[in-house]
């Protein structure tokens, strides 16, 4: 088994008038919290869609869970998950409609007792039968969580998993998410622009800044790196500071 | 690390029925859509209806057959449906900007393109099957007086709205939801090349050539003969047969196309309304 849940070598991913990705390498240990940090535009969420398959690189190696994705994405796509705030699921349907739907596409064999058991863990019982788009914000993150922890995943991406939430509620999903990741030693990868939400869950940050990663490191070895006070004052620093200052680190 | 049962021996079959299920049940989630897929059938098929009976007593082309217009208005709507019933469930992921969750899944697009083809005949059956039992009660005519031959009829015509649906799908896939009026327009423009409600020998001459490379000409040419002269004329369901084959080909190629596209553009996560 590899040591790494994603090794990522020389990633490009360019557009008719711009590169989104510029030569992208690094790996996430498997077992940990690593955070993708970068502005708008940065390129977090085309290097989060690249390793889910979802959108092809130009050029590039994208191993995920000891596989080659960009060649045979299905052998790994039961074993990872999403989540993201900006894509709900489908506002028709009821909420246990479509986990069990999403079940099924994950043939998971106790489907209504592994929905069961989500909806206790993320106290989501009490609107499984609402259509989903008659959720507050909250509780969508939650039905979205539920959705990307019905196959168990051994790797999770996220994309602003507290975004438009409440401090409540953000800080509920922050320790439900540090919880269930002490549970289960899986891997999560995420996207943020919560600091905070960073130093307190993740072991390592990846920094982005025009489709490269110009830095890398603990939160705290960042913040005495740059003698910063905090996360988003090493982010400010490197998100405004002139390219050619700030070299590629893979 | 447990994995919450996973790898049951359902598969593909198992993530084709999820799709089907999830179609299943928005139509259940809204009645008045169920009311919309009987609702134009069985409209088209009385005003036709009431067409034939006055025709019959003051024209020789339906004193020959009685239900040659009915026959015709409801096998329309089967390469009609058939490709909107296909395009509807496609639309529904678009509207729902659902392709982001369901290609971050085990769900291969082909196994996607089954469950489409599954939901357009069961469209297709919740459409025409009421219409055509209307058209016994109402007007004494039968559709299920063809025979066998209209089995072959209906899965020609099924099968090209099927190519149809998968070209317009693909073509949104594309273009975007300002495509969007092509699953609605598209068909329509086959209809005065198809021959559906007359003979094809009525077209101009180098219009008959174009007619003549649609299945559903040899179709609606096919149910004629059978009705005026009793003929089933099986050359013309091997034609049929052969040009669904390549225009299904076409379809299938066009889509997956745009779906490779999709995933190179990054259209995947923010398609949709």
């Amino acid at each position: 088994m590899s040591a790494a849940a994603i090794k990522v070598e020389h990633l490009v991913k360019r557009y008719s008038t711009a590169t989104a990705v510029d030569g992208v390498s690094f790996t996430v240990a498997r077992g940990t919290i690593t955070a993708l940090l970068g502005g708008n535009g940065a390129g977090k969420t085309t290097t989060l869609s690249i390793l889910l398959g979802l959108l092809l690189p130009t050029s590039g190696i994208v191993n995920v869970l000891g596989v080659d994705i960009l060649r045979h994405r299905y052998r790994v796509l039961s074993r990872m998950n999403f989540s993201s705030p900006f894509v709900d699921l489908p506002h028709r349907l009821t909420v246990r409609q479509n986990l069990l739907i999403y079940a099924r596409l994950y043939a998971l064999r106790n489907r209504r007792e592994r929905i069961a058991a989500l909806a206790e863990d993320l106290q989501i019982g009490a609107f499984l039968d609402r259509p989903a788009g008659k959720l507050s914000a909250g509780q969508k993150t939650r039905v979205a969580l539920a959705k990307a922890l019905l196959n168990e995943p051994e790797l999770l991406l996220l994309d602003e998993p507290t975004a438009s939430l409440d401090p409540d509620t953000g800080d509920w999903v922050r320790s439900f998410l540090e919880a269930w990741q002490t549970r289960t030693r899986a891997t999560i990868l995420m996207a943020s622009h919560n600091m905070a939400e960073v130093e307190r869950m993740c072991s390592d940050v990846l920094m982005m800044k025009t489709g490269k990663i110009v830095d890398r490191g603990s939160p705290q070895a960042l913040i005495e790196r740059y003698g910063r006070a905090n996360l988003e004052e090493v982010f400010l620093h490197i998100v405004r500071k002139p390219d050619p200052e700030l070299e590629p680190v893979s | 690390m447990s994995r919450a049962g996973r790898l049951d021996t359902g598969g593909s079959l198992g993530r084709i029925w999820a799709m089907l299920l999830r179609y299943l049940y928005l139509l259940r989630s809204s009645w008045p859509r169920t009311v919309e897929l009987l609702y134009w059938p069985t409209l088209q098929m009385v005003v036709w209806g009431f067409m034939s009976q006055f025709l019959y007593v003051n024209s020789n082309y339906v004193f020959r057959a009685f239900g040659v217009l009915l026959a015709a208005v409801m096998l329309w709507d089967v390469l009609f449906r058939g490709q909107l019933g296909l395009s509807i469930s496609f639309l529904e992921e678009m509207w729902a900007r659902n392709l982001g969750h369901l290609f971050v899944t085990p769900l291969r697009p082909y196994e996607w393109v089954a469950s489409l083809l599954s939901m357009s005949l069961i469209r297709v059956l919740i459409g025409v099957v009421p219409a055509a039992l209307l058209a016994i009660a109402l007007y004494h005519y039968s559709i299920f007086s063809l025979g066998l031959p209209l089995i072959a009829f209906f899965a020609v015509l099924l099968v090209m709205g099927w190519a149809l649906g998968l070209a317009i799908c693909g073509l949104i896939l594309r273009q975007g939801m300002g495509a969007e009026s092509l699953a609605w327009l598209a068909v329509f423009t086959l209809s005065p090349i198809s021959a559906v409600y007359y003979p094809v020998s009525i077209l101009p001459h180098w219009l008959q050539h174009v007619a003549w490379a649609l299945p559903s000409t040899y179709v609606f040419e096919g149910m004629r003969e059978l009705l005026f002269h009793k003929v089933f004329r099986a050359d013309y369901l091997l034609t049929a047969g052969a040009l669904d084959v390549m225009l299904l080909a076409l379809g299938a190629w066009i889509f997956f196309l745009a779906l490779r596209n999709a995933r190179e553009r990054g259209a995947l996560l923010q398609m949709g309304e």
